[in-house]
């Protein structure tokens, strides 16, 4: 039996438009054989979330360039949490500094990936830490 | 340009000097199977009059300031004024941002450029639910006329000249310009700017998109007039391919899909009723300089001669300074890293070179934290620096285009011009520009992703992410930090100024807005009368969003 395909939603919350890094990680994901749904720009947290429900993910994997990703990336996750959902990893990239980091894993974001992060990092870090 | 005797002595000769080179290759490898650019252009070991044999210099290349303009738009370039030195800068709030504008200005900066936070770029006041956690972080918020009057305050709008990066809600923000101008004390026609108001590269790849096209248009080709009559000076609209080239499209693709947004503008305002050449000389441009040194330099002397081609051709412009393409450049963004973010000095010093050997009109060099935050004093000082070694120190703007004539550089400039029409002719054959969106998105896509799986797999190096990385790094200490108190303070400021209007006048200002979007008047003058009464940004674009309802993105992915 074929094992169990990782479905991965990738989303763009907040108003930043640039999804070069969000559609190239996308594109990763789907030739590394996982089910990947690209949810386009300016999406809400509540958005998202309703999102990774209905789309029944293992993972949401979010990119924000413009700043607002310490607002934002936390609201998915505590909204993922009320919905009983907390069995979904949440991954997160951008342009992120380093000293915003800790509080986005206090947070409940699993990992944040950097500018020149390699693709296939990025895949074996969701490998290995997609929680069923 | 050759005699034919001369030329096939040479081709004879290269028999003879090819045989040497394949033992030498033999005998020692090359570093790479075939070289290329990132147009995917073949580089060969070394070029010749046989590779430009076609060439004709009065048709191809011309003399500066004279069409085709390949060599530059001007007679004397850089011997008579260098280019604009021009930082993007805009954080936080108007006061804020005001500082750093004046900082600039005292550092030798010639012209200003606004960058506006997201909310502001989209049509949102910053007490809109979406606004939560972008307020003054990409740029500065502007609500009202009164934070543009702080964002400009003891700067004198008649004497410098500003670059606003904005471009659905640009007509609002103009008309915001245009107010705070004259209450300064100076005429409408004294001042001088650009507004990016460029919406087609917004909804390909940029993001801040706000109505349909159709109403996008008719948006710009209303500014179109207006200028014409009333700010002669004006850049009306800065066609963009610095936004698809940090999409990730090649450098032919960039010129490409410009100018094919551009040939829709021009289109639109035509069918507008309006005389190409009452706009053409206004219409400006705005490009990447990468890190493919030679090949950028031929793009911008390949993007100017299909341009003045398309005018002067296509649409029949008659006056000369319809078909010059004018440009800003700035050095790329995706080209800066994380790591051992002091390299990104030599990366963007290096662009900035060939956007000046290109003939850039102005220029703005980025700031080596960039891959991390938005610049510090000190590093955007350095990138202002770097502009002024070019400028006054290398010697490159004694002469023109001093490239012109290279057997490669003329080569390149050649087959990146073959590869633009390539694309213009399949976007015409999808219909234009507006149609064609998705088919752009998918090329830049595929670009995107070749890009970056050559990084991952090294045939690209990238220094410090993929070769030479260092184990400890010590990352720059003084990142700016946007804090989340300027949201507040901005919302507390907009709630002061709406309870300080007249709000009578203002909802009559409100409809005059809805009527003149319904009817085909131009919408100018009204944006203007509403903004004076400090009338909201977020006001006016949610009238202009109920009249045309909003565009809805495509997803090609």
């Amino acid at each position: 039996m074929s094992e169990k395909r990782i479905r991965v939603l990738v989303a763009k919350p907040g108003l930043d438009g640039h999804d070069r890094g969000a559609k190239v990680i996308a594109q990763a994901l789907r030739d590394a054989g996982m089910e990947v749904i690209y949810t386009g720009l300016r999406q809400t947290p509540e958005q998202i979330v309703s999102a990774a429900l209905q789309e029944d993910v293992d993972v949401v994997g979010m990119s924000i360039l413009s700043g607002a990703h310490g607002t934002l990336f936390p609201e998915v996750v505590n909204l993922l949490r009320e919905k009983g959902a907390d069995d979904i990893l949440v991954v997160g990239g951008g342009i992120i500094p380093e000293d915003d980091i800790p509080a986005l894993k206090q947070a409940g974001i699993a990992e944040v990936f950097g500018p020149g992060t390699p693709l296939e990092y990025v895949v074996k870090y969701i490998k290995e830490n997609v929680k069923n | 340009m050759f005699k034919q005797d001369q030329l096939d002595k040479l081709t004879a000769k290269k028999e003879g000097w090819s045989a040497k080179l394949d033992a030498t290759v033999k005998k020692r490898p090359e570093r790479e199977p075939q070289f290329s650019t990132d147009s995917g252009i073949v580089v060969n070991t070394v070029y010749t009059p046989l590779d430009i044999a076609d060439m004709d210099y009065e048709r191809d290349l011309g003399l500066p300031g004279e069409y085709p303009y390949t060599r530059g738009v001007q007679p004397n370039m850089y011997r008579g004024r260098l280019w604009t030195m021009r930082q993007y800068a805009g954080f936080g709030s108007a006061e804020e941002t005001n500082q750093r504008f004046r900082y600039l200005l005292e550092q030798g900066q010639t012209g200003l450029s606004c960058a506006f936070d997201l909310p502001t770029q989209i049509g949102y006041d910053s007490d809109h639910p979406l606004a939560k956690g972008e307020i003054g972080k990409v740029g500065v918020a502007i609500d009202t006329l009164a934070d543009m009057e702080t964002l400009f305050d003891q700067i004198p709008l008649g004497k410098v000249s500003t670059s606003m990066t904005i471009n659905a809600p640009a007509g609002v923000l103009l008309a915001m310009y245009i107010a705070c101008a004259e209450k300064q004390g100076f005429k409408k026609s004294e001042i001088n700017g650009t507004i990016q108001n460029d919406v087609i590269k917004e909804y390909i790849c940029r993001g801040t998109y706000i109505l349909p096209p159709e109403p996008s248009m008719r948006l710009i080709s209303n500014i179109f007039e207006y200028c014409s009559k009333e700010i002669p000076q004006w850049n009306t609209i800065s066609i963009s391919g610095y936004h698809i080239r940090e999409a990730g499209s090649t450098a032919a693709q960039e010129i490409a899909f410009t100018l094919a947004d551009g040939i829709a503008y021009v289109d639109a305002a035509v069918k507008a009723g309006l005389d190409v050449d009452s706009f053409g000389p206004r219409l400006s441009f705005f490009f990447n300089a990468h890190l493919n040194f030679l090949e950028e330099i031929a793009k911008f002397r390949a993007a100017r001669r299909v341009w003045a081609k398309i005018m002067r051709e296509r649409f029949g412009a008659k006056d000369p300074r319809s078909w010059t393409l004018r440009f800003h450049t700035q050095t790329a963004g995706c080209s800066l890293t994380a790591q051992q973010p002091m390299v990104n000095i030599m990366r963007t010093a290096f662009e900035a070179l060939a956007a000046v050997l290109g003939g850039t009109q102005s220029l703005h060099t980025n700031s080596y934290d960039e891959a991390l935050a938005l610049p510090c004093d000190e590093s955007v000082l350095i990138a202002l620096r770097t502009q002024q070694v070019i400028g006054y120190e290398i010697g490159v703007c004694d002469v023109v285009d001093p490239l012109g004539g290279s057997y490669y550089i003329e080569s390149l400039t050649n087959q990146l011009e073959d590869k633009t029409w390539e694309y213009i002719n399949k976007i015409d054959s999808l219909g234009g520009a507006v149609k064609a969106i998705d088919y752009m998105q998918k090329e830049i896509h595929n670009s995107a992703y070749q890009y970056q799986l050559a990084i991952d797999n090294k045939r690209k190096t990238v220094i410090g992410v993929n070769r030479f990385q260092m184990k400890e790094e010590e990352l720059p200490k003084n990142l700016l930090k946007v804090d989340l108190s300027v949201g507040e303070r901005q919302v507390a400021k907009l709630n002061k100024v709406k309870a300080g209007r007249d709000n009578a006048k203002v909802q009559s200002l409100l409809k005059a807005v809805r009527e003149a979007a319904q009817s085909d008047a131009n919408m100018i003058p009204v944006f203007i009368d509403a903004v004076k009464e400090y009338v909201s940004l977020g006001e006016i674009c949610g009238v202009l969003r109920e009249v045309f309802g909003e565009y809805k993105q495509q997803i090609v992915f």
